[in-house]
């Protein structure tokens, strides 16, 4: 068990984290400090942090995923999350649990587009927006 | 009357055991027939209720039952642990309230999620709470 991991995936500059199966404190905490550790060293100008395999998400979960967010902010990264079960998502609403500030997207595609079109308009300011395939995107 | 076909205890000393109590929790609520929504709910309470026990007592016990009134079935939850009891229960049923930097939804939150909801607590002897979840 202490040697589980949850394995972070560099998309070029997104990171992919995709949890799975049972989370527990250790590991929550865990992967915090290693995701943030790695937004730091690789630059990465967002985070992924795909649930669709999370049955039920309490408040110690909330609670990381909301700090994740934060702390990714301030090193100039977004975090999506993405795939959040209906189910999850009407406990957490009922719990009183809404995750201010966290963005969501249905599914890591949306997601990296959502990410994507935030560093867009980022570039924009700065002269430098190279991203044909947005205009591309059917809604 | 209240009927009880089937119970399990199981003992709450580590964090591995929050997972095994919610994995159990899925079973008895499956058996019950909870919907998918009400099932996820459930597990959230006991989640919450099961951490606490760990964070603020020590650890305890929960023991899931099987309950039918009539024709409905549902699930019944017990945790009781022998921790430093709740000083200022309404203050800790409040909304955002933590002593522990946590983000205080746990009690306020599980009440919510469950359709009865009782608490006992008395400083220096403990803890005890039982939730319900009714099949709709
Ligand atoms: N089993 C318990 N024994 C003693 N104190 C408890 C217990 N459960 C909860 N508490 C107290 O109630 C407060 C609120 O609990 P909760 O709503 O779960 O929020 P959080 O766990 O985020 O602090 C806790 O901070 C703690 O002080
Ligand atoms: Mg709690």
């Amino acid at each position: 068990m202490s040697f589980e991991r949850i394995p972070i995936l560099t998309m070029g500059e997104f990171l992919l984290v995709t949890i799975q199966g049972e989370m527990h404190d250790t590991l929550a905490t865990t992967l915090q400090r290693e995701l943030t550790a790695r937004v730091a060293t690789q630059g990465a100008r967002g985070v992924l942090l795909d649930i669709s395999g999370l049955s039920m998400v309490d408040s110690f979960m909330g609670r990381m995923v909301s700090t994740i967010a934060s702390i990714t902010r301030m090193m100039d990264a977004e975090t999506v999350v993405v795939g959040m079960q209906p189910a999850v998502a009407i406990t957490l609403v009922e719990m009183g649990l809404t995750l201010p500030g966290v963005l969501t997207a249905m599914n890591v595609e949306r997601g990296m587009e959502l990410l994507r079109g935030r560093l867009g308009f980022a570039r924009e300011d700065s002269n430098d927006y190279g991203e044909s395939e947005r205009d591309a995107i059917d809604f | 009357m209240t009927t009880v076909s089937r119970n399990e205890t199981l003992s709450i000393s580590e964090e591995i055991d929050v997972v095994m109590a919610r994995n159990k929790v899925r079973l008895f609520a499956k058996e019950a027939g909870l919907g998918l929504v009400d099932e996820t709910k459930l597990i959230t309470a006991a989640s919450e209720l099961t951490r606490n026990m760990l964070l603020y007592a020590n650890g305890g016990t929960i023991s899931i039952e099987h309950v039918s009134v009539a024709e409905t079935a549902g699930v019944r939850i017990r945790f009781e642990d022998c921790g430093p009891g709740i000083v200022d229960l309404a203050l800790a049923m409040t909304d955002g309230y933590s002593s522990n930097n946590g983000l205080g939804l746990g009690l306020p939150g599980a009440r919510r999620l469950v359709d009865e909801f009782q608490i006992n607590t008395k400083k220096g002897e403990g803890t005890v709470i039982v939730v319900t979840k009714w099949k709709r």
